[in-house]
């Protein structure tokens, strides 16, 4: 099994109408925060102002359509419910009649600022914070989803995620965490903390099975898009939309008719999109020119070999494992060495991959992947007890229906 | 915004620091304090070893304190220290405790906390 990231079932389909409305919010949204938040100085009240809005605004467009001007909607409704938020705190009323007075500041100083979403995408992402909370921030705050739906991508209880992140509002306000781009010495990592938010966002998309998922991954493309145009010259930024654009190329040929899983080596590559795959080319080939090296160009260089080989047969493996070699210099975390022992078993077969894969095997025990790696390599050296206690583990460990139901099969056909 | 930074260490990793080492560092700090004097609000202090502390705490039946030996937590970590600074924001508080010599030295940490702004009451 090769443990590309899955998708799962597709059920519970948006309808086309809440995935355009979805759209318009994300295209507005962020940046009314942002401009609310500059403009108050307070980002707890704009962030929930311009939630509130989005609420409003689904339920009314729903019902009489989309206005004609649906920015300029959003816009005016997140005003009114930021003064009302700051009429509940009474000190702050002379701020909001002030603010009220004068609506042509806010749209004069987002042109000399550039895209106001990228310090508020830094402050979201910002290191003081969980990785969890920088996730549904980022969703809320930036890409204007719904705490509803940021729950049901999530697979948590709704109050889980309300909770959540009021916590982190709360934080980021307390604590002084700052809406800037960060200076030059600590852009990189800064950078690198956006990015990862942005790729775990992918991550969750594909793999929760219900439609805010497949939505979730979509949204993580719009962000990486989002980088890239406002930092042009970071080379991670366009290494990042690579990957995900590689990824995305195979969405269409990941699970048959049934809905069930389909692996790399099995997946008809006619299906793939070749728009797609030549886009995240162009995209990798704009990283590379910029000279600086990082482990998400290396991850899209990987899913680039695999989405230009015309078979798997003619997969360059000893291209896949150099950089895998190079990845781990950047990234020697024990999942990119599972990786690497499986690019090692197409070149030296399944003894030294299942080597390299027992090094990692007690940091890994948690996760399905390694098993039913296991399971492929011991099956592939005649140990067939030891393949099917590896592919029972491995099942006993995925949530993912379209993983259970992959590896239900293996053990059905022969037991391993 | 104010921030108080607690220096903390763990003692049972000091041990293993090189006497010159620690010379070394310590000197160092100087020069930090010296840099950083204008966002200072208060020098703070230096606090004497985890073994010097006692301990007053609350009675678990509401009856009268209770005086003890020793900090107020089992934790390895030790507060060494404390500093108040006044900067505008969270990064530039983490700028300048990622200068602080200590965290040259295994164990060690810093942690920065805002304080009550009790004038926004």
């Amino acid at each position: 099994m090769c443990p590309e990231p899955v998708e799962g079932h597709r059920t519970d389909q948006p309808s086309a109408e809440d995935a355009a409305l979805a759209r318009i919010v994300r295209r507005e949204a962020g940046l009314i925060v942002a401009q609310l938040q500059r403009r108050l100085g307070n980002f707890d009240i704009a962030e929930e102002a311009v939630q509130e809005a989005i609420v409003i605004a689904l339920r009314t467009w729903r019902r009489d359509g989309i206005p004609v001007n649906p920015g300029g909607w959003l816009s005016l409704a997140a005003r009114r419910r930021a003064i009302d938020l700051l009429r509940k705190r009474s000190r702050e009323v002379p701020l909001a009649d002030e603010w009220d007075a004068d609506p042509t500041t806010s749209a004069m100083a987002a042109q000399r600022s550039g895209d106001e979403r990228l310090p508020m995408l830094f402050g979201c992402c910002h290191p003081a914070l969980s990785v969890e909370a920088r996730l549904a921030l980022t969703l809320r705050a930036v890409v204007g989803m719904t705490t509803q739906q940021i729950a049901s991508a999530f697979l948590v209880p709704e109050a889980t995620m309300a909770q959540r992140l009021v916590r982190a509002k709360r934080k980021i306000t307390t604590a002084g965490i700052p809406f800037t781009i960060p200076a030059a010495a600590d852009l990189a990592p800064r950078l690198d903390d956006v990015l990862t938010v942005i790729y775990l966002s992918y991550n969750a998309g594909y793999l929760e099975p219900s439609a805010s998922g497949r939505e979730l991954s979509d949204d993580a493309i719009w962000l990486a898009e989002l980088v890239t145009r406002a930092m042009p010259d970071q080379a991670e930024a366009w290494g990042l939309l690579a990957l995900l654009t590689f990824l995305s190329s195979r969405t269409q040929s990941r699970f048959d008719d049934q809905g069930r899983l389909v692996l790399l080596e099995d997946q008809d590559r006619d299906r793939w999109d070749e728009v797609a795959i030549s886009r995240a080319d162009g995209y990798l080939s704009t990283a590379a020119a910029l000279g600086q090296p990082g482990r998400f160009q290396l991850q899209a260089a990987i899913a680039g070999c695999h989405a230009n080989a015309k078979s798997w047969d003619e997969t360059d493996w000893l291209q896949i494992l150099t950089l895998y070699d190079l990845l781990l210099r950047f990234d020697s975390s024990p999942v990119i060495r599972l990786n690497h022992a499986i690019a090692l078993n197409h070149l030296r077969g399944p003894e030294a991959a299942l080597a390299e894969v027992d090094q990692v095997a007690a940091r890994l025990s948690g996760y399905h992947l390694l098993h039913a790696t296991r399971a492929q390599l011991l099956t592939a050296l005649g140990d067939h007890a030891a393949a099917r206690a590896a592919n029972e583990r491995a099942l006993a460990l995925t949530h993912n229906p379209a993983e259970q139901y992959l590896l239900r099969s293996r053990l059905m056909n022969g037991g391993e | 915004m104010k921030y108080v930074l607690m220096y903390t260490n763990r003692p049972d990793l000091d041990a293993a620091v090189p006497a010159d080492r620690q010379a070394e560092v310590y000197q160092a700090i100087y020069g930090w304090f010296e840099k950083h004097g204008a966002v200072m609000t208060n020098m703070g202090a230096e606090l004497q070893g985890p073994e010097t502390a006692t301990s007053v705490k609350s009675s678990p039946n509401g009856g009268e304190p209770v005086v003890v030996d020793g900090p107020f937590s089992e934790a390895k970590e030790n507060v060494g220290g404390f500093s108040i600074i006044d900067v505008p924001d969270l990064d530039a508080a983490i700028a300048i405790v990622k200068e602080w010599p200590s965290l040259q030295l295994p164990g060690v940490a810093v942690e920065i906390r805002p304080i009550v702004d009790h004038s926004e009451m």
